[in-house]
């Protein structure tokens, strides 16, 4: 815990926020009004924190964003609502700071909220990284290639759809459980990808996006310990974040998985990801998000590039294309087969991949082409693809890579 | 509690199709639905085809001058056919109460729409 107010008030936002928020709801029953009094109540700590930062700082900011609501309750500045209070069900709320940990599950009933079916899987994500995450509106318009005013309207309309619609606050129960959670996983498996590789910006990490991925690949964790997807989807999140630190160069440049320094990926979260990678895989029926960890567990377990083990990750894509044939895990199937069994092996994966609608202005596909085309000798082949690639990507993070490999063909 | 429409789209050419026997199946299944769910069914209608429909609408798009101001009144405009043509048209509707959208959702689940599907729509309180 940080000595100064303002320190705090950053670390207990960054850890609190969604616990804080999702306790408050079950006040206000009401997601914006919630919002607005945690939002006060962060603000009061800055100044109230300056006496002393208090020993459970979730709990005291729970105590006055609850107290703001009931406060504007009174004072019926709530009183014409043109919006039917959230559904919440009927528990008599914990006394505050009551020992024990047996609050009712607000936290993961604001998840099952905002990854309603009901809602588009755009919404889902945001709304997610909104009221879970905290980020503010224009951090999760950058992060999906949309205006602030967009992304607000779109937020803006979610949130009303669960008022008026009456999406209940509630965990699911366990006749509909296994057909939601597969929703919220995907939730998190996309705020991981989009953390992992920016798509566009002058970033190639949202490190905001990775961490948040992070906190909830664990929250879900302690809630699910047995659910093999959970467990998939949290390997994924360590194995795909050890790595974070050695992606890009002192300059922000990428550096890709064969030249990153392995003697700097988190041995910590590799040793964990690995061992619940082993839980997970065996699980019938196959777990995809375990045959995608596993596929980062073998890359993690070469100690050296060379070392890398691409016979089983061919396998493992095997197993991906089997049940969820994409064209995205065609083009990666592709390009391992082109380490196992060499370039020229690879490109004839890529050829049957030539004519696939969904891959058109989809950058990584040339940028895969080049690569074999170059390790198979062929340069000015290679130059093309390449140029092409560095046409289709967003990211200016990506587009510099491409331009030094193009100069290193040179 | 809340009161939801569930309005059965489908597509007509598909029901004009059903031999007798199959007609009778799917209504059958409407009696079960009805059976069933009869606690929480606050209401519900099965459609003739949109070929009989009418529809009266205000000429211009609205601002009549009539008595309240609203309605088309004596200037309406009435025509032959369905508000709007659509392929899969509205067939029927049960009105629900409970308690939310997951509830309505289940239910909705249930219904024998098997040439289309069902909207569900949360009423408001006037």
């Amino acid at each position: 815990m940080s000595a100064d107010p303002a320190g705090a008030v950053a670390d207990a936002h960054r850890r609190e926020w969604a616990s804080v928020l999702a306790a408050t709801v079950r006040v206000t029953r009401d997601l914006d009004l919630a919002e607005e009094c945690v939002q006060e109540a962060y603000a009061q700590a800055l100044v109230a924190w300056g006496d002393g930062v208090p020993a459970r700082p979730g709990a005291w900011l729970t105590t006055a964003a609850r107290r703001r609501a009931l406060d504007l309750h009174r004072r019926s500045a709530v009183a014409a609502r043109a919006l039917p209070l959230l559904v919440v069900d009927e528990v008599a709320p914990e006394p505050l700071g009551a020992p024990g940990g047996r609050e009712p599950d607000d936290l993961l009933a604001l998840l099952f909220t905002c990854c309603h079916p009901a809602l588009t899987a755009e919404a889902r994500v945001a709304l997610t990284l909104r009221l879970l995450g905290g980020l503010s509106t224009p951090e999760i318009a950058r992060g999906f290639l949309v205006t602030e005013p967009t992304m607000a309207a779109r937020l803006t309309r979610a949130k009303k759809k669960i008022a008026a619609a009456g999406v209940p606050f509630r965990v699911p129960g366990a006749d509909e459980m296994p057909r939601r959670l597969g929703g919220v996983l995907s939730v998190v498996h996309l705020v991981l990808t989009t953390g992992h590789t920016a798509p566009a910006g002058a970033t190639l990490v949202r490190d905001d996006l990775l961490d948040r991925a992070h906190d909830l690949a664990r929250l879900l964790r302690s809630r699910f310990p047995d659910d093999p997807d959970v467990a998939g989807l949290l390997a994924l999140v360590l194995l795909t974040d050890a790595r974070r630190g050695t992606r890009t160069g002192p300059d922000g440049e990428l550096v890709l998985l064969a030249d990153q320094d392995r003697s700097r990926w988190d041995a910590a979260m590799i040793a964990e990801g690995r061992s619940l990678v082993l839980e997970a895989l065996p699980a019938r029926p196959v777990s995809r998000y375990a045959v995608l960890a596993a596929i980062a567990a073998v890359h993690a377990d070469a100690r050296e590039a060379d070392d890398t083990d691409w016979v089983e990750i061919v396998g493992l894509y095997d197993v991906l294309a089997a049940r969820w044939p994409s064209p995205v895990v065609a083009l990666n199937r592709a390009v391992a087969l082109g380490f196992a069994d060499g370039p020229d092996a690879g490109l004839a994966a890529l050829d049957a991949l030539a004519d696939e609608p969904r891959l058109a202005g989809y950058g990584y596909l040339a940028a895969a082409r080049g690569e074999l085309l170059r390790r198979a000798g062929r340069p000015d082949a290679a130059r093309v693809a390449l140029e092409e690639a560095a046409m289709l990507t967003a990211n200016d993070v990506e587009r510099d890579l491409l331009a030094r490999r193009l100069d290193a063909l040179a | 509690m809340g009161q939801y429409l569930i309005l059965l789209y489908e597509d007509e050419a598909s029901w004009a199709a059903v031999g007798e026997h199959e007609a009778g199946e799917i209504l059958a299944a409407h009696g079960r639905f009805g059976a069933v769910h009869g606690d929480v069914l606050r209401g519900g209608g099965w459609l003739h085809p949109t070929a009989t429909a009418t529809t009266v609408r205000s000429p211009g798009g609205g601002g009549s001058q009539d008595r309240d101001g609203f309605a088309a009144g004596e200037d309406a405009l009435v025509t032959d056919g369905p508000f709007v043509e659509t392929k899969e048209a509205l067939g029927g509707f049960y009105l629900v109460e409970v308690p939310d959208l997951d509830t309505a959702l289940a239910l909705a689940r249930e219904v024998p729409a098997p040439f289309g599907g069902v909207e569900v729509r949360p009423l408001r309180d006037m």
